[in-house]
Order: structure tokens, then C-alpha cells, then sequence
């Protein structure tokens, strides 16, 4: 219990060394740049006490649990020996984490907004609400697909590298064709969908992968699944703005 | 803000982070009890992590939304304001080099905030771990910060000069594909994953808080046109970063030990 708190002490001290830029930095532009003082000192000391020891918790944790459970799933799985049954799991996960994704509708929602006011769909309640969640599942298919792809690419040892590029080589060629109007959000679609607590047991279920099968190394084999997870969508995303249009 | 209000703005974000895992729990608890039908080794444990897990988050969250996203927020919409970008020139329309500030301010947040980043923190850690310590967990940390803080510059000044994003996405692609080839091999699939963790929880709400104000005050802009994108950026640049870091340290080592084997 004592060394507990010892290392909890321990790893809020380097939380408060992670947010220290954020303070010098925030701090200069309110004061130098803008010359302003700051609103309400007491309430920011308090929420920066809250975010330093939440992230300290948050750490604790995902050692304790996320780490660990993702290398006992890719344990488990090995055990089985079903491809099938990691890859329905690989797909569960990535659909089903995306599609309650907060940022990812909050993205898709104005994404709607954005092609009603360009003309691409009408510019009513119901066709814009079918747009965001049409879209939205076409993000989170995205993700599960990529998943898939990267968990056969760990089985299989094919190089990360053939399989990136080729999908950089697809998005050129669909921006070419695709909308104006859904190309940022097709980018931005890519990056919002990796959650924080997605991408630590992603990562430990790669990894887990990469150890437990014979002749793979996890630094090589075992990143990359979150690669493929922000590709994915991009994609997806510039073939549904084809097809919509 | 008094103490209740305080709790119920706690009890809010912890809801909302129990929602968010919500579907995961689903998915784990489906395929441990349907398909794998094996105990979980140190069930308790995963329990109390889990709980450390959701609580720091929401608190985490919480902090965020109360102190330091009101301030970025405010900030971004100041230093994109036309009176303060009027008051560093007198008359005159406005080139895309009055807004000096703003390429700083951007750079700046994104480095800060990234460092700050939890998803970045947990791949860091098991780079660290699964390299034996060779990557180490802090370089890692800040390539990818510079990453991002190059990127947000850079997407500060696409959205005043209006360029198309697709050229600069382009470009960078055709960079990351040239460097592929030339930096180490174990850096590559880490830092392609680099380029997804870095935009989540706290980079992603200021940095739209940016682009949208830059969008909405720059004559000319939509913000529904420019004001995405940035984030495409942000998870392209640290890919760079990050295999340049590995190419420099790889660069060095070599200098180093060409160094010892002259003095031999």
C-alpha cells in the first residue's frame, strides 16, 4: 500500500512535467501576446490539478488492466488457433469502438452540415441525419476492415510498408475523383477515430500478436495496427463521397 | 464554481467515459464468455485497472474542460481576431505574414498538447518496453510533438494563403514514402502508428477551435471548406518526425563508433 502511493506520488510528478508546456505556453499568450490577466486563477489551478492526477490514474490503469488484457486476448486467441474467430474479434473491435465514437459523430455531424450547405444532399432535418450515420458506419466498417487487414499482415509477416503506400497511392487516386467538399473531412475522418482507450489495447493486441507467433518480432510486426486504423476511413470515406455524389 | 457544481461536472464526465467503454466491454465480454470461454488471469486486478482507467479519463477530461480548453479556445479566437491582427499593422489589407502570431500559437499548442497526449503516452511505453529501452519512451514522445507542431504551422498557413490541402497531404505522402526506404527498419510500422495516436483527447478539440476561428476570420475562408484538415495534418507530419528521429540517432551512433574506430 505504501509503495503504492510512493509510485502514485512518483507518476504525478511526471504528469505535472508532461502539462508544464501547456502552462508556460497558454500562460505567455494570455500575458505577453494578448495582455490579459487570467479570468479565474482558481479554477484553472484546480482543473490542471485534475487533469495531472487523472492522467497518473489513467497510467496506473493501463498498466494494470489495458496492457495486459490486450496481451492475454492475442494469448488466448493463439491458443485456439481460430483465424477466424481473432479476425471477427479484430472487426468487433474496431466497429464497435467507432461507431460510439463522440468525436467521430460530432465529425460526421458537420459533415452533413457542410454538404447540405454545398448542394450535394438537401438541405432537410432527415436527409442530413441519414448522412451523418450512413457516413458514420462507413467510418467504423473502415476501421473494422482495417483492423482485419492489419491482424492478417501480423499472421501473415507481409512488410507494413507495401501496404501503407499502396493505400496512400488509392487516396490520391480517389481525391482525384472525389468531391471537394468531402475531402478534409475524409483526411480528418482518419485521425478521429482512434480513441484513448482503443489505441493502448490495439497496441497491446498487436504486440501480444507479434510475441506469441513464432518468427514474428514485435517491433516490426507488432505496430501498425493503428496505421491501418487511420487509413482505413480515408478511403472508405473518399469512395462513399463518390458514390453518394 | 463552488464545490457541488464541481462534483456534478465530475459525475457527468465519468458517465460519459462509462459510455465510451461501454461497447468495448460489450465486444470483450461477447468473445470471453462466447468464444474463448477461458478465465481471465487476475480478474480482480483488470477490474481495479479498468476502474483507474475510466476514472483517470474522466478526470482527466474534466480538467481539460474546465481550465485549459476555455483558455485555448478564448486564445485562438483572440489571436485570430481581426483587431488584434489590425493592431500589429497600421492600414492596409492583411498578408498571410501578419499572422506571425498565429503560426506560433500553433506550433506551440500542438507541441504542448501532444506531449500531453495519453494514447501517445501508452504506445510510448510499450515502444519503450518492447525495445528494451533502445527507443526510448521520452524521444519518441517529443518527435512526435515537433511532428505535430511543424504540421499545425503549416495548417495555419494553408488555411490563410487558402492552398489546397491535397497538395500539401500529397507532398507529404510522397516524403513519407521516400523516407520509408532510407530510415531503420524497426522504426517504420511505430512510426506510421505515431501519425493515428496523436490526435485524440486533448489536441483535437483546440486545434478545431483554431481552424474554425482562422476559417471564419480570414476573408474568403469557409470555415465548412477550410476549417477541416488540420488534423489530417497533424497525422501525417509526425510520421516524418518520427523517422527522422530514428534516421538521426541511427546517423549519430554511426559517427560515433567511426569516431572510436579512428582513435584505435
Amino acid at each position: 500500500m505504501k509503495r503504492g502511493a510512493l509510485s502514485m506520488i512518483r507518476l504525478v510528478g511526471g504528469t505535472a512535467r508532461d502539462l508544464t508546456p501547456i502552462v508556460v505556453i497558454v500562460a505567455f499568450f494570455q500575458l505577453v501576446v494578448i495582455r490579459q490577466p487570467f479570468a479565474d486563477p482558481i479554477q484553472i489551478a484546480f482543473g490542471l490539478l485534475c487533469v495531472m492526477v487523472g492522467l497518473a490514474v489513467f497510467i496506473q490503469g493501463l498498466e494494470m488492466a489495458l496492457f495486459p488484457l490486450g496481451e492475454a486476448l492475442a494469448g488466448a486467441f493463439a491458443r485456439k488457433g481460430s483465424v477466424f474467430w481473432l479476425l471477427a474479434f479484430s472487426f468487433g473491435l474496431g466497429f464497435g469502438t467507432t461507431i460510439a465514437e463522440p468525436a467521430l459523430i460530432a465529425v460526421t455531424e458537420e459533415a452533413a452540415v457542410a454538404m447540405a450547405a454545398a448542394g450535394v444532399i438537401a438541405n432537410a432535418d432527415d436527409t442530413r441525419a441519414g448522412y451523418a450515420l450512413a457516413l458514420r458506419y462507413t467510418v467504423a466498417l473502415a476501421v473494422g476492415l482495417a483492423l482485419v487487414i492489419g491482424v492478417v499482415r501480423i499472421l501473415k509477416g507481409w512488410p507494413i510498408h507495401w501496404l501503407i503506400i499502396s493505400g496512400y497511392a488509392m487516396v490520391v487516386a480517389l481525391t482525384a475523383f472525389a468531391p471537394a467538399e468531402i475531402v478534409g473531412i475524409a483526411y480528418d475522418s482518419g485521425g478521429v477515430t482512434t480513441s484513448t482507450i482503443t489505441v493502448p489495447l490495439v497496441t497491446a493486441l498487436g504486440v501480444g500478436l507479434a510475441t506469441v507467433i513464432r518468427g514474428r518480432n514485435p517491433l516490426v510486426d507488432g505496430f501498425g495496427l493503428i496505421a491501418f486504423a487511420s487509413l482505413g476511413p480515408i478511403i472508405l470515406v473518399l469512395i462513399f463521397g463518390i458514390v453518394v455524389s | 464554481m463552488t464545490a457541488p457544481d464541481w462534483l456534478s461536472v465530475v459525475a457527468g464526465a465519468l458517465g460519459g467515459t462509462l459510455l465510451d467503454v461501454l461497447p468495448i466491454v460489450f465486444i470483450l465480454g461477447f468473445f470471453q464468455l462466447a468464444v474463448l470461454r477461458q478465465k481471465i488471469a487476475n480478474f480482480g486486478r483488470m477490474i481495479v485497472g479498468s476502474a483507474y482507467v475510466v476514472i483517470g479519463l474522466a478526470l482527466f477530461l474534466v480538467g481539460l474542460e474546465e481550465a485549459l480548453f476555455p483558455l485555448g479556445r478564448e486564445l485562438a479566437r483572440q489571436l485570430t481576431a481581426p483587431e488584434f491582427l489590425g493592431s500589429a499593422r497600421a492600414g492596409g489589407p492583411l498578408s498571410w505574414g501578419d499572422y506571425y502570431w498565429v503560426y506560433l500559437f500553433a506550433a506551440a499548442i500542438g507541441f504542448a498538447t501532444t506531449i500531453a497526449e495519453p494514447a501517445l503516452i501508452a504506445v510510448s511505453i510499450k515502444a519503450s518496453k518492447v525495445s528494451g529501452g533502445t527507443i526510448s519512451a521520452w524521444g519518441l514522445r517529443l518527435a512526435v510533438a515537433v511532428g505535430v507542431a511543424v504540421s499545425l504551422a503549416v495548417g495555419a498557413f494553408r488555411i490563410v494563403t487558402g492552398t489546397p490541402l491535397h497538395l500539401y497531404m500529397i507532398a507529404g505522402y510522397g516524403f513519407v514514402i521516400v523516407q520509408t526506404f532510407l530510415a531503420p527498419k524497426l522504426i517504420v510500422p511505430l512510426a506510421y502508428d505515431s501519425g493515428g495516436v496523436t490526435t485524440s483527447t486533448v489536441t483535437v478539440p483546440l486545434v478545431t477551435a483554431l481552424g474554425l476561428g482562422l476559417a471564419s476570420t480570414v476573408p474568403g475562408r469557409s470555415p465548412l471548406l477550410d476549417g477541416f484538415g488540420l488534423i489530417a495534418l497533424a497525422s501525417l507530419f509526425p510520421m516524418i518526425s518520427v523517422m527522422a528521429y530514428a534516421q538521426l540517432s541511427a546517423w549519430r551512433s554511426a559517427s560515433r563508433s567511426r569516431a572510436i574506430n579512428r582513435q584505435r
